[in-house]
């Protein structure tokens, strides 16, 4: 019986190939527009460390001087360097880490090359286990290597292939403006899509990786200025980080369990206050969002790639009324088939089912072109100035969403034209011819 | 002509019409909401800076920050660039109109006040002025014996004490006419910081700020600073605007032959720079326009394609109209005026749709309001796209002979 259904719609269709074509194109458009944009979508607002994203939290404390209106603060998006090193010191979490981004200036090894800047991270140790951040050769700084601003450093996957043509350089020296750093470890290719580390300090949210990982005492020791710098309070040395009153670091702890992120938000609380009978502080607001919360809370995904996807979806919303309305059309010129149809036996269900199955095939069709679309519009949003737009490609459950969303907007599109049919009464078509 | 017959036609097709209605009024809400999007991108793109822009080419030096002689280097680096043949005007400079970072201050008129009068964009760097090419309207520009060094100004700043500090400053017309409206600016005062106060010297007829355009594009001000080889910056160079090739290449060899250790951030013409800054805008406005033409191509294929039906079902019907002794151009007129109809129902529905999406697109981005004069061209652009779409189906329905009344189907 159905492939009786698919045969008539097949039949039906090709009567009328400009319409067909019509629905399909337009159907198609819809979809390729939604998929696209969908895609980028999700891929901006991913996540991006599946395994460990609910465990690790961002804490937020603010040290800014006291506020007339206690209703208006908000805790800093970022610490200075008493805050954060308190924290990462107190080792209340599994792992805990500061860090924040500098331009690492790279040194030639051989004279007549020029020097080059190298995206690099100053952070505490713990930034390797962590995140799960994976090693080719070599392994991250100890803590206590880390607080004796040694001189090392983790290199990148793509550095090492630019300096030492992907060998082993564990042990060798790469030389950061004045001074030669030991490299300890070399990383397997990795940037987190967002690259939720950066997300305040002053890089970019999506794109390639970091290039350079240094511990960061050594970093303060050697006055590299971080990208991002906020000061909150006038006075202060800007030459001497650990003691301005700016905020610049973000600290990153990792809470395995609900109740140990329950005990790290109340020792988060009572450090606060504690500061404040010191005197040190004058506000209690704090917050500890988990990862996926302060990628919300920062707004990474950048409003126009959300704007977009609801004019897409608009834009499908209107390719389906397109749809309904021509095919509603079509039903009633079939009028004088259906009655025949009807007075011949079959029942209102078999011709609302034949005119579902014409809707579905519409649909598919629109689906595959609408995958063709989605694909050209990947590549012109790879071809756009945005930072996220290398990263825009077409993965198999978008391959397979495409087609879901193709039948379920045809079948949407044909309920309507096929219960018209399906209760047009036989008698007076047949009359009427 | 009697509209009468043809709501009774209408009338038996309420479902098929009900569809066409609605898919024009989505696409009036979409189309005059996307549009008004694409004016306020392109009027975000065609800010104007006050600034030389054609002969403006921006070479960026890498700060390194640990050598004594960077006052010295960074003369000599001006120097051999004003060699260079063919330049006109030469600065290191902070910051550039339409950045990606700026330096923005709280402008108050008292020092006690509470809340800040307007935050505008800050400039400085020797020569600035005069080789952004900024005209100034009023007033004088900086002495020589008026600047001080960043180093200087930043210990000023970190002692809060005033003698390292400018006193003087230049401000745009915008900004004066904000702070002292209708008034001379030039002799007057403002605070910045806790209590640092400022004289207004000159004014000048315009700057854009380097960033934070939403908080006012012309509030900028200049103070007499000059920057050192050490502290980053942008060397500036003005020349004819068919000069500029070989004069950035030549600056690039230049700079890069005196200062050995040092990296050319960038190097190219202030057309590109600004470019690069608005070229977000410029991507967005252009998939509005390809969303908006698709939009009204899919919607004329729409009334297109069900005209041809109730053309092609309403075959007998119009013979008999013919055979009683309408004339082809009755028959065209009534699928023209039909159309007129559904498409004005479709936008007197599309005009409420289009408020709904406005003030959704309010309450989520920031965005505002679709002004009324949005609509009446909507509604035009649609009845335009629904008559071009109809011609075909009514010129097919007009051509149907009278005979075609006496045949049986």
């Amino acid at each position: 019986m159905f492939t009786y259904y698919i045969d008539l719609a097949l039949r039906s269709l090709r009567r009328n190939t400009v319409l067909t074509a019509l629905m399909v194109l337009a159907l198609a458009l819809g979809i390729g527009a939604s998929i696209t944009t969908l895609t980028v979508l999700r891929l901006l607002s991913g996540d991006p460390l599946p395994a460990r994203s609910a465990q690790l939290y961002y804490p937020q404390v603010d040290p800014r001087p006291a506020l007339d209106d206690p209703s208006r603060a908000r805790p800093m998006p970022a610490m200075s360097w008493t805050d954060a090193m308190n924290l990462v010191n107190a080792r209340k979490a599994r792992y805990q880490a500061a860090m924040a981004l500098t331009q690492a200036k790279v040194m030639p090894a051989k004279t007549g090359e020029r020097p080059f800047f190298s995206d690099a991270v100053m952070t505490t140790a713990d930034f390797f286990p962590m995140f799960d951040v994976p090693f080719r050769y070599g392994s991250g700084w100890s803590a206590g290597e880390g607080q004796a601003r040694a001189r090392v450093v983790v290199i990148s996957d793509a550095l090492n292939r630019k300096l030492f043509a992907g060998a082993n350089s564990v042990g060798r020296t790469l030389r950061i403006r004045d001074h030669d750093f030991r490299i300890v470890g070399v990383l397997r290719p990795w940037s987190p899509q967002p690259r939720f580390y950066a997300v305040w300090l002053g890089g970019r949210s999506y794109g390639d990786g970091d290039g350079v990982f240094l511990p960061l005492h050594t970093a303060v020791a050697d006055k590299m200025s971080p990208n991002n710098l906020n000061c909150f309070a006038a006075g202060g040395d800007l030459n001497d980080l650990t003691k301005a009153p700016c905020i610049w670091l973000g600290v990153w702890v990792d809470l395995p369990t609900a109740s140990q992120a329950r005990a790290y938000r109340g020792f988060l609380d009572n450090y606060v206050h504690q500061q404040i009978a010191l005197g040190r502080m004058h506000r209690t607001d704090v917050a500890m969002p988990d990862l996926m919360q302060w990628m919300r809370e920062s707004h990474v995904v950048p409003s126009d790639v959300q704007l977009q996807t609801w004019l897409a979806f608009g834009f499908l919303l209107i390719c389906v009324v397109n749809t309904v309305g021509l095919l509603l059309a079509k039903c009633l010129k079939r009028s004088q088939e259906i009655g025949v149809r009807r007075a011949l036996g079959a029942s209102r269900r078999a011709v609302f089912a034949q005119f579902m199955v014409e809707a579905s095939i519409i649909g598919l069709a629109g689906g595959l072109l609408g995958l063709l679309f989605a694909e050209l519009g990947l590549w012109a949003i790879r071809q756009q100035p945005a930072e996220y737009a290398d990263l825009a490609h077409l993965d198999l459950g978008m391959f397979a969403f495409t087609f879901v969303v193709a039948l379920v907007s045809s079948l949407l599109a044909g309920v309507l034209p096929a219960w018209r049919a399906s209760v047009l009464a036989p008698a007076p078509q047949l009359k009427a011819s | 002509m009697d509209i009468r017959p043809i709501f009774s036609a209408l009338r038996r097709h309420r479902l098929v019409m009900g569809m066409l209605i609605l898919e024009i009024a989505l696409t009036c809400a979409i189309v005059c909401n996307s549009v008004f999007l694409i004016m306020q991108n392109l009027q975000r793109m065609n800010l104007p800076s006050g600034i030389a822009e054609h002969q403006l080419v921006v070479v960026q030096m890498a700060s390194i920050r640990d050598r004594p002689d960077a006052d010295a280097r960074a003369q000599a680096n001006l120097a051999s660039l004003r060699q260079i043949p063919g330049v006109r005007q030469v600065a290191l400079v902070d910051k550039m109109p339409f950045m990606f970072s700026g330096n923005n201050s709280d402008i108050k008129l008292r020092p006690d006040q509470p809340q800040p009068s307007l935050s505008a964009g800050l400039y400085f760097g020797e020569n600035l002025l005069s080789a952004f090419g900024a005209r100034l309207i009023a007033g004088r520009m900086f002495h020589a014996d008026e600047y001080l060094s960043l180093d200087r100004a930043l210990r000023g700043l970190h002692d809060n004490n005033v003698r390292d500090l400018p006193r003087v400053a230049i401000v745009t017309r915008a900004m004066a006419q904000r702070l002292w409206p209708g008034q001379n600016a030039l002799g007057k005062t403002f605070y910045i910081g806790k209590d640092i106060q400022m004289h207004v010297v000159g004014v000048l007829a315009q700057l854009a700020r380097p960033n934070s355009l939403q908080r006012g594009v012309g509030f900028s001000w200049v103070v007499p600073i000059r920057m050192n080889a050490d502290e980053g910056g942008y060397y500036v160079i003005r020349s004819a605007p068919r000069d500029r090739a070989r004069v950035l290449a030549d600056a690039v060899a230049r700079l890069k032959q005196h200062n050995p250790g040092s990296i050319v951030m960038a190097q190219r013409s202030y057309d590109r720079m600004r470019a690069e800054y608005f070229s977000g805008d410029r991507a967005m406005a252009g998939t509005l326009i390809a969303v908006c033409l698709a939009l009204l191509v899919i919607t004329a294929l729409g009334i297109g394609g069900l005209a041809s039906f109730w053309v092609a079902q309403r075959r007998r019907t119009i013979g008999v109209r013919r055979a009683l002794g309408a004339t082809r151009g009755d028959i065209l007129r009534y699928f023209q005026t039909e159309n007129f109809l559904i498409v004005g129902f479709g936008i007197a529905l599309g005009i409420v749709l289009a408020y709904g999406l406005s003030l959704l697109l309010m309450a989520h981005y920031e965005l505002p309001r679709l002004p009324f004069s949005y609509l009446p061209a909507g509604a035009l652009i649609l009845w335009c796209v629904g008559q071009l779409a109809v011609l075909g189906p009514a010129l097919r329905a007009a051509a149907v002979p009278p005979v075609v009344a006496t045949r049986s189907v």
